[in-house]
């Protein structure tokens, strides 16, 4: 129960954050960095995947919508919620099938790969999308590049400052 | 029949996956063509009260600024008040002057810069009197084309989208160009093409709108000239033009409607039957 209350806060607290704060903000004249999907990231491991797909999707469309971009935020969180869990086995190996692996307590070399896949592939859709055009593939990249190094930066940041300092 | 709900089962997630995948291509498609974005935008009622609410709250950080602003229009004003063409207007009646252009006050309350296809959405719709494809200017310039209209709010397509193509032209010697947004990602700078090889310019040269169009009166300014390329292909050159109008930092605006916009229209696509 208390874990529905602190997902549904999650939810609604990064929504705020990224449409009303980070949706203004520009880096060297490229693009915001989108720390929303910190939801699809962090959501528990033993949670229904289905579910998070369906979550991914409403939080992407809302986004989308404050933003006028279509569909484009839609598509791509649903794509890395679905790839959830192969980047976890990727990223974490066995132990995460065995489900006993907390984010925060894994090597640090884990967690940066984990959290540089899964923003590297959500910007590459989302500016892919957005530019729609194989022309544009460069300007695609580099987007994709300078926002996932902000992105990435960003949302370890905050998983520092939030989490719960472990137990010694 | 079996295995097909088997499959069903097992494959689940690739196949929840797959059905909203294609719901987001389609809304993206959808947003990719011009006046159809049907669905989901800003200009609705419920995403335009949140952004006008917070709106309310940071105009307060741009108060001085708009003040200068306004306080540059005045003297402008001022001065053709005081200044020539004060008797010309005493003679007229008027009554009888036909206004062509009516200019109404509105306010920015979401900007874009940073896509290939920007929009802006403003806080009058349908209500105050907005169509589509009424021109958006501020004090310095102009800022792009309204696309759609709510009941209360409107979007603009801006100058900073790629599918902007806008008359322009040159003050000194009214050669016609297209200004677009397609060769940089700068919010600062547009190119101004399909200007002759004889054109004769110099850097610092103004650009003003063209007037060929329903959309903007003649001579509105836009920038200057920055820099400039020739293209062989077409023979033409491609000008750099850098923007009177900070596109990154927009507040007051100013809606402009065309009195004779639809009589001009119709009077065209009569025409165009009239010839095949």
């Amino acid at each position: 129960m208390n874990n529905i209350v602190t997902q549904v806060f999650r939810f609604i607290v990064l929504l705020a954050v990224q449409i009303l704060i980070l949706n203004n903000v520009q880096l060297f004249g490229y693009s915001s960095p989108y720390v929303y999907i910190l939801f699809i990231i962090g959501f528990p491991l033993t949670a229904n995947r289905n579910l998070l797909i369906l979550l991914g999707f409403i939080l992407g469309l809302a986004v989308d919508i404050y933003s006028n971009s279509g569909g484009v935020h839609a598509g791509a969180s649903v794509l890395i919620a679905y790839l959830r869990p192969f980047l976890l086995k990727f990223s974490f190996g066995v132990s995460f099938e065995h489900n006993n692996i907390k984010f925060t307590q894994a090597e640090v070399k884990q967690q940066m790969l984990y959290l540089f896949s899964m923003v590297f592939i959500h910007h590459f859709v989302l500016f892919a999308l957005e530019n729609f055009s194989v022309k544009l593939l460069v300007q695609t990249l580099e987007s994709t590049l300078v926002s996932t190094i902000f992105s990435s930066i960003l949302i370890y940041c905050i998983l520092i400052i939030f989490s719960r300092i472990p137990n010694r | 029949m079996q295995q097909v709900i088997l499959f069903f089962i097992r494959n689940k997630s690739l196949l929840l996956f797959f059905l909203l995948f294609s719901i987001s291509v389609y809304l993206t498609i959808q947003a990719h063509s011009i006046h159809s974005t049907k669905y989901f935008n800003s200009s609705s009622f419920l995403v335009g009260g949140v952004q006008n609410n917070l709106n309310s709250v940071t105009d307060y950080f741009h108060l001085r600024k708009e003040n200068t602003l306004l306080q540059e229009e005045n003297a402008y004003l001022r001065n053709l008040l005081h200044n020539d063409t004060w008797e010309d207007i005493e003679k007229v009646d008027s009554l009888t002057k036909n206004f062509t252009f009516q200019f109404t006050p509105a306010k920015v309350i979401s900007n874009n810069y940073t896509k290939s296809y920007n929009i802006l959405t403003i806080d009058k719709g349908a209500k105050d009197g907005v169509k589509i494809d009424m021109g958006v200017i501020t004090t310095n310039g102009i800022i792009g084309i309204v696309n759609k209209v709510s009941e209360n709010y409107a979007t603009v397509q801006s100058i900073l989208n790629k599918r902007s193509q806008i008359n322009a032209k040159l003050k000194k010697t009214n050669h016609f160009g297209l200004l677009v947004w397609e060769k940089i990602r700068d919010p600062r700078h547009a190119h101004l093409i399909d200007i002759p090889r004889h054109t004769e310019f110099n850097i610092g040269d103004t650009i003003v709108t063209g007037g060929k169009s329903t959309i903007f009166p003649e001579g509105i300014p836009i920038g200057i000239i920055d820099d400039f390329t020739l293209e062989e292909i077409n023979n033409a050159f491609m000008i750099r033009v850098k923007l009177f109008t900070d596109m990154t930092n927009l507040n007051a605006i100013y809606l402009i409607n065309n009195f004779d916009s639809q009589e001009i229209l119709e009077l065209e696509a009569a025409a165009k039957i009239g010839n095949e």
